[in-house]
C-alpha cells in the first residue's frame, strides 16, 4: 500500500498556525455538539407542538400538521439547508437579507434552524404515535374530571407519551448529531468538515477520518448510555415505559 | 419404530423432561396426555429433533435422533408432523404447500407431486380448495390440509402435537375423523391430545405425563378402566367432566 | 421578491438537470437499493446466526455504519475504494474509480446496515411455528430460509423497505460534497454558473418533494392493500 502512515500528525500544528490538528478536530466536535443540541431543542419544541395538534379533534389543525410533516420529510436535508442559507436571504426585504448574509457564524444559525425544522417533522411523528398509542380512555378520563384540553395534554397525555417514545427519540437525537455533518456544505466547521480540512492540508487521509469516526462512535455510545439512564429514572413502576431501547432509522 | 430411552431435557436450570422412556411399535397408535406444563409437547418435538435433548436416546426406525452425525432433514422427511397452529405456509396456495417439500426435499417432479397432492386432498375431503390460500380456509380445513401435507412425504410415522386444541368445537370432529381413518389404515402415530374420545376409539396405548415425567404407560382399556397412579386418576376425573 | 424570477433558466437547463443529474440519482438509488437489500439480508442472517463470531462481526458492522454520518462515509469510501481496488487486483498504484462506482459502493454498504435492521425485524416476526413446520418436512436451513421465511419477511417488510428507499433517494443528494453531478449537483452547477440560486434550488426542492411525496403515497396504498390480503 503506497500510503505513508503518520499518526503523530495530530500533534503537528495545523495551517492556522495556532492549534494542533487534534485541537482543530476537538473544536469541530464542539461545534457539532453545539449545533446538535440547539437544533434538538428547536426540534423538540416544534415537533411536540405539531405532533400534539395532529391528535386534536380539529380537522384543519390535523391537516396543517400533516402538511408540515410532509413538507419537511420529502425534501432532502441538504436541499433544505441550501434553501435556508442561499434562498431565504434573497426572498426577504433587501435590508433583512443583507443583515442575514453579514451575520457572523451565519452557517451555525442556518444549520441549527434547518436541522431543527427537518428533525421537528420526525419528532412530530413520534409524538403523534406516542399519544395515539395511549388508550383513548385516558383522554376521556382527563376531560371528564373537568380538565381543559391543554391541561389534559399537559398533565396526563404528554407525560406518558414521552416516556413511551424515549427509545425512538433517542435514535432521533443520534440522527441529529450525524446530520449536523451536512452543514459542512454551508461552511460550518464541525467535526467532519475539520477532518476533511485536515485531510486536504496534511494528506494524511486515513488518520484524519479514523479520528473523526472514533469521536462519532464515542459520542454515540455516550448518548446511548445517557438516554438509558434517563429512561430508567423516568420509568413508571409496573408499566412498560422503560423497556429495552430499540433504535430504528 | 420409535423408541425413547431415559430422555432428559433442561431449559437452562429447569428440567422439562425427567428420564422418559417409552416405545411406539409399527402400526401402533399412542396417545400422550397430561396437564399443561407436563412436557408432552416438548417430548414429541424431541422425537424428530425439533427440540434438542441432553440425556438419553431416541431412535426412529433404527436411526438415533440425538446423534450428531445423523442427517436430521433426511430423517424428518420420513416422519410427518402436524402442529397445534396448523402452520401452513400462508404465502403459498394449498397445492403449493403440498408440493413444495415433495419437490425440494424428496426430489419428485412437479407432475408427480401434484398428483400425490391431489390424491391426499381427496383423502381428507378438500380437493376443491387446491388453489386457495390458507388464509381463505377455516381452521378445520387448514388442519386437514396440514395432515395431507405431512402425508405427502409418505412418512413411516406421524407425530401430532395437540392437533385440535386451536380449533373451534364444531371443527374438531372433521379433523379427528381424518386421524381415525389414518389410524385404521395402520399408520404408526404418536398423538399429544386432550381428546379422550379419540384415545378410546383408536389408541392402543395411553401415556400420561405430569411435571416432565411419564407417570403412567398402559394399554387404553387399562388406563381408562383402572389407572394405577393417583395423578392420572385426578387428571382423568377433571377432563372427563366435559 | 419574485419580480425577476427567471423561469427561463430552469427551462433551459431541464435536459441537463434530468438527463445528466436525475439519471445519476435514480440509477444510484435503484442499484444501491437492490444490492443493499441483498447485502442487508445477508447481514441480518449473520446477526441471527447462532455462531457467535459471525453474529458479532455483523452487529459490529451495522453499529459502525449507524454511528457515523453518511457524509463522512462518502469521504471514507472515496479515498478507500482505490486502495481496496489496488489490494484486490495487486496493482502498483491505487485504482482510479469513477464517481458513480465510488458512490455506489458507499451507498450500498451504508444503507445495507439499515436494510439489515429492517430484514432482521422481518425475519424475527415470522413465527417459530413456520420454521418448525418447514424443518418437520425435512427442509434444510437454506431451504427453510429461501422458500418459507425470507419470502414472507420481504412481503411483510415491503412498505418499510420502500420507505427506506425514499430516504436513500434523498440521501444521494449528499454526493454534492464530492462535486458529483447528481440532480442536486446539476442544479447547483447551473445555479452558480448563471447566478440563479433562488430559482434552481427552489426547483430542485420542488422536484425532490414531488417524487418523494408521490412515492410515499404509493407506499401507503400498498400497505393498505397487502394488509387486506393477509
Amino acid at each position: 500500500m503506497n500510503y505513508n502512515w503518520n499518526w503523530s500528525i495530530f500533534f503537528e500544528t495545523s495551517p492556522d498556525g495556532v492549534h494542533t490538528y487534534l485541537t482543530t478536530l476537538l473544536l469541530g466536535t464542539a461545534w457539532t455538539l453545539a449545533t446538535a443540541l440547539a437544533a434538538w431543542c428547536l426540534a423538540l419544541a416544534l415537533g411536540s407542538l405539531v405532533g400534539v395538534i395532529r391528535t386534536t379533534p380539529f380537522p384543519w389543525l390535523v391537516r396543517l400538521g400533516e402538511a408540515y410533516v410532509e413538507l419537511f420529510r420529502d425534501i432532502p436535508l441538504l436541499v433544505q439547508m441550501f434553501l435556508w442559507y442561499f434562498v431565504l436571504p434573497e426572498l426577504l426585504p433587501v435590508s433583512l437579507g443583507d443583515w442575514l448574509k453579514q451575520l457572523p457564524d451565519a452557517s451555525f444559525y442556518t444549520a441549527v434552524v434547518a436541522l431543527g425544522f427537518y428533525t421537528s417533522a420526525r419528532v412530530a411523528e413520534q409524538v403523534r404515535a406516542g399519544i395515539t398509542s395511549l388508550a383513548r380512555g385516558q383522554r376521556f378520563a382527563a376531560l371528564a374530571l373537568g380538565l381543559t384540553l391543554p391541561q389534559a395534554y399537559g398533565y396526563v397525555l404528554l407525560p406518558m407519551a414521552y416516556r413511551i417514545i424515549l427509545p425512538p427519540l433517542t435514535s432521533e437525537f443520534l440522527n441529529v448529531i450525524k446530520n449536523s455533518a451536512v452543514a459542512l456544505t454551508i461552511g460550518l466547521m464541525e467535526l467532519t468538515a475539520r477532518a476533511r480540512a485536515m485531510q486536504e492540508m496534511s494528506f494524511q487521509v486515513f488518520e484524519a477520518f479514523t479520528a473523526a469516526t472514533i469521536i462519532y462512535i464515542i459520542i454515540n455510545i455516550a448518548v446511548t448510555f445517557g438516554m438509558r439512564w434517563v429512561e430508567q429514572r423516568a420509568a413508571v413502576p409496573g408499566l412498560i415505559g422503560a423497556a429495552v431501547p430499540a433504535a430504528t432509522h | 419404530m420409535i423408541t425413547l430411552n431415559h430422555v432428559s431435557k433442561w431449559y437452562q436450570t429447569f428440567q422439562v423432561l425427567k428420564d422418559c422412556s417409552t416405545e411406539v411399535a409399527k402400526g401402533e397408535v399412542v396417545v400422550v396426555c397430561g396437564p399443561s406444563g407436563s412436557g408432552k409437547s416438548t417430548l414429541i418435538k424431541c422425537v424428530n429433533g425439533l427440540e434438542p435433548f441432553e440425556k438419553g436416546t431416541i431412535t426412529v426406525a433404527g436411526i438415533s435422533v440425538g446423534d450428531r452425525k445423523t442427517n436430521l432433514p433426511k430423517l424428518r422427511a420420513r416422519i410427518g408432523m402436524v402442529f397445534q397452529h396448523f402452520e401452513l405456509f400462508p404465502h403459498l396456495t394449498v397445492m403449493r404447500n403440498l408440493e413444495l417439500a415433495q419437490m425440494k426435499v424428496l426430489g419428485r417432479g412437479k407432475e408427480e407431486s401434484e398428483r400425490r397432492g391431489m390424491q391426499l386432498l381427496e383423502r381428507v375431503g378438500l380437493q376443491e380448495q387446491a388453489h386457495k390460500y390458507p388464509g381463505q380456509l377455516s381452521g378445520g380445513q387448514q388442519q386437514r390440509v396440514a395432515i395431507a401435507r405431512a402425508l405427502a412425504m409418505d412418512p413411516i410415522a406421524m407425530l401430532f402435537d395437540e392437533p385440535t386444541s386451536a380449533l373451534d368445537p364444531e371443527m374438531i370432529n372433521e379433523v379427528l375423523d381424518v386421524m381415525i381413518a389414518l389410524a385404521k389404515d395402520g399408520m404408526t402415530m404418536m398423538v399429544v391430545t386432550h381428546e379422550m374420545g379419540f384415545a378410546r376409539k383408536v389408541a392402543h396405548r395411553v401415556v400420561f405425563m405430569d411435571k416432565g415425567e411419564i407417570v403412567e404407560d398402559a394399554p387404553t382399556a387399562d388406563f381408562f378402566g383402572k389407572p394405577r397412579s393417583e395423578r392420572a386418576q385426578i387428571f382423568l376425573s377433571k377432563i372427563l367432566q366435559h | 421578491m419574485f419580480s425577476n424570477f427567471d423561469f427561463d433558466v430552469i427551462i433551459r437547463s431541464l435536459p441537463y438537470l434530468f438527463l445528466d443529474g436525475m439519471t445519476f440519482t435514480l440509477m444510484l438509488t435503484a442499484l444501491a437499493t437492490a444490492i443493499g437489500i441483498v447485502v442487508g439480508t445477508l447481514l441480518a442472517l449473520m446477526r441471527l446466526s447462532a455462531f457467535a463470531p459471525i453474529s458479532i462481526l455483523a452487529a459490529g458492522y451495522v453499529n459502525l455504519m449507524r454511528s457515523v454520518p453518511l457524509v463522512l462515509m462518502i469521504f471514507w469510501f472515496y479515498f478507500l475504494v482505490p486502495y481496496i481496488g489496488q489490494w484486490i487486483t495487486g496493482a502498483a498504484q491505487p485504482i482510479q474509480v469513477g464517481a458513480f462506482a465510488s458512490s455506489l459502493v458507499t451507498f450500498t454498504l451504508f444503507e445495507a446496515a439499515y436494510f439489515c435492521e429492517i430484514m432482521r425485524a422481518g425475519i424475527q416476526s415470522i413465527s417459530r411455528g413456520q420454521v418448525s413446520a418447514a424443518q418437520a418436512l425435512g427442509m434444510t436451513y437454506p431451504q427453510t430460509m429461501g422458500y418459507i421465511v425470507l419470502p414472507q419477511a420481504l412481503r411483510n417488510m415491503l412498505p418499510v423497505l420502500l420507505t427506506q428507499t425514499i430516504i436513500l433517494f434523498q440521501d444521494t443528494s449528499l454526493v454534492y460534497v464530492l462535486s458529483i453531478t447528481d440532480f442536486l449537483g446539476a442544479a447547483s452547477k447551473v445555479a452558480q454558473r448563471d447566478g440563479r440560486l433562488v430559482e434552481m434550488y427552489l426547483f430542485a426542492a420542488l422536484v425532490y418533494f414531488i417524487i418523494s411525496f408521490l412515492t410515499s403515497r404509493l407506499v401507503r396504498r400498498l400497505q393498505i392493500r397487502t394488509a387486506i390480503i393477509r
